[in-house]
């Protein structure tokens, strides 16, 4: 366009002009912050947003995705007892695994941080080595540690006079055995966060506190606690979130199994939509994580946002 | 005096204990994998200690590293790898740059945006890409499914939000002043950022990118939904499904395979620690 304007000009000044505007405009925060981001927000829009909606869509279709069935699908699962199932042990999975990551997370912490600063890499180093591995390669080896002959495992129990334990044959120790593993994998994230938050926490807030004769569970709880509230908050909910939509672990240890019995979202819908072959069914069965995944987001957007508005 | 000293060397004591049974919980699987993976199939077999290796051997390694099979998964965790680096850097290091110095229209919103993006999980998108990506070969002609580079094309939903998430909060902590005073000078934006800004945000740049090489090389579901043929593997999927043999688990190869498979990002976080860390709690520390 600017070419057209310029010969249409006989004013040579005119025709400066023009391609300085032009120049300008391309020299602008606003036009070049937006071709910054451009191939973002291409990447968003055509691999992550629409896909989602196309989920939504899929849904409403047959197995055979020839016509338009409503919610027939959903209420097809509504009907089925694996559903119900694969809802409670989805729950059961995320909110235990959580809290149990959260609590080692938080007393590992602690436990670093409180030995002299020399030594603490090597801590750090060491128990950080399980969140670095491939999730899909270590649960392998968990599975051969839980293997049901040669279990290493109950070796070692058998050692102290326990066992042997069916980890993954039975279906309430396969639920312990896919929340071991994930606490395992998942556990350092949190201690490396807290350790990171206990950290920030002022070194003078303490020292007065010692000087007021605050015990060590008065600074843990009036201080330690509320300086670290918000990354706990943070930590906590993003946890949730990718346990909750947990695939690799629970794929690789027990497959769904003993009989459906440990399947979560990701995994049924695995099962339903690409073994299976019944993509919208898979489909609805995904969209379940929708509303859990929404609401933590709401919870974590307020901080984010906080923090958005110090940019 | 003594008495406070004493109690806290005792406290010390107890710290170097739980941490210790800790530090052991966390190290038990991959240090399993290296016994196991030094063991020959009859003494994995054995009624023997599983957790001692008597005639350790490095038979279970020279057999992967000569089967042109695992090769073939290694070059493509490799290629795929690097290509998703190098794409995600294209992406998110200019659009972070955007975000944290560029007020524009709506750029508050996409900063938020990019967060809630990176909370979308794989789980949830890989049903519609699967069909997708079918309409796009009915469409064009093009198969994407069943080939490696597919996962080029799907990782960068999953590394460029964090990425570029994690970058916002690095880039804000380096002084406007910096790029400012390039702009006065005369640079252009492009220069700005190429040649003033990433040098000084370079550790910020790389913990970014150690972290999509993280994400894209233990990936597993996109591969094991989107590739099937055994040359179009990547190692986490080509591990966990070909070394299984119908139902005959060859545990020796397939702990060497996972060792050999985990020992890159381990590598990286040997030497990177630093950069990780500071890479993993920046979206988090600096709100």
């Amino acid at each position: 366009m600017p070419d057209g304007v310029i010969s249409a000009q006989p004013d040579a000044t005119a025709a400066k002009f023009q391609f300085g505007a032009a120049r300008n405009f391309f020299r602008q925060r606003s036009t070049v912050g937006f071709l910054f981001t451009l191939p973002l927000i291409l990447l968003i829009l055509i691999l992550v947003i629409y896909p989602s909606f196309y989920a939504a869509y899929l849904s409403t279709l047959n197995k055979r995705m020839t016509s338009f069935v409503g919610l027939a699908n959903f209420a097809f699962l509504f009907t089925r007892e694996t559903f119900w199932m694969v809802v409670k042990q989805s729950c059961l999975f995320a909110v235990t695994a959580v809290f149990l990551k959260a609590v080692i997370g938080f007393v590992v912490a602690h436990l670093v941080n409180a030995t002299p600063a020399r030594g603490q890499r090597k801590w750090r180093g060491m128990l950080l080595v399980p969140w670095v591995m491939p999730p899909a390669l270590s649960t392998l080896t968990w599975l051969w540690l839980f293997d049901p002959s040669y279990s290493a495992l109950n070796w070692l129990l058998a050692l102290v006079g326990l066992g042997p334990v069916p980890w993954t044959g039975d279906a309430a120790w396969a639920r312990l055995s896919v929340i071991v593993v994930n606490v395992w994998y998942g556990a350092p994230f949190f201690m490396i966060m807290y350790l990171a938050a206990l950290k920030s926490v002022p070194a003078e807030l303490y020292e007065v506190a010692a000087i007021d004769g605050a015990g060590w569970w008065q600074r843990l709880w009036y201080i330690t606690l509320p300086m670290m509230r918000n990354i706990i908050a943070i930590t906590t909910l993003f946890s949730l979130i990718v346990t909750f939509a947990n695939f690799d672990i629970v794929w690789i240890l027990t497959a769904g199994g003993p009989v459906d019995r440990t399947h979560v979202f990701a995994t049924w819908a695995f099962r339903l939509g690409i073994q299976g072959g019944d993509i919208p069914l898979g489909a609805s069965v995904s969209l379940f994580m929708v509303p859990i995944l929404a609401v933590a987001a709401i919870f974590i957007l307020r901080d984010v946002n906080k923090r958005a508005e110090r940019i | 005096m003594d008495a406070p000293a004493g109690g806290r060397r005792w406290a010390l004591v107890w710290a170097y204990i739980f941490l210790g049974l800790f530090a052991a919980f966390a190290l038990m699987p991959p240090v399993y994998m290296l016994i196991t993976a030094l063991k020959t199939s009859s003494e994995i077999s054995a009624a023997t200690s599983p957790w001692w290796v008597h005639h350790p051997t490095l038979d279970n390694f020279v057999e992967l590293l000569t089967s042109a099979q695992f090769l073939i998964f290694f070059k493509n965790s490799v290629i795929v790898a690097g290509c998703v680096v190098i794409v995600t850097m294209l992406i998110s290091v200019p659009a972070a740059f955007a975000l944290s110095r560029m007020k524009f229209w709506g750029s508050g919103a996409l900063a938020t945006g990019v967060f809630l993006t990176y909370l979308v999980p794989d789980t949830l998108l890989f049903i519609p890409l699967f069909k997708i990506f079918a309409a796009f070969r009915d469409l064009t002609g093009i198969e994407l499914i069943n080939h490696w580079y597919v996962l080029v094309i799907v990782y960068p939903t999953l590394t460029v939000p964090f990425c570029t998430w994690i970058m916002i909060g690095y880039f804000a902590s380096i002084p406007r002043e910096l790029d400012e005073a390039a702009l006065v000078d005369g640079a252009s934006w492009t220069q700005t950022l190429i040649r003033v800004f990433i040098p000084v945000a370079l550790p910020g740049v790389i913990a970014a990118m150690i972290f999509a090489f993280t994400v894209a090389w233990a990936q597993f579901l996109y591969p094991l939904a989107f590739t099937t043929s055994q040359d179009q593997l990547v190692l986490s999927v080509g591990i966990a499904t070909t070394l299984i043999k119908s139902d005959v688990f060859n545990w020796g190869q397939i702990m060497a395979g996972g060792l050999l498979g985990a020992a890159p990002p381990l590598i990286i976080y040997a030497f990177l620690m630093d950069y990780y860390i500071a890479g993993l709690t920046a979206g988090a520390t600096k709100g």
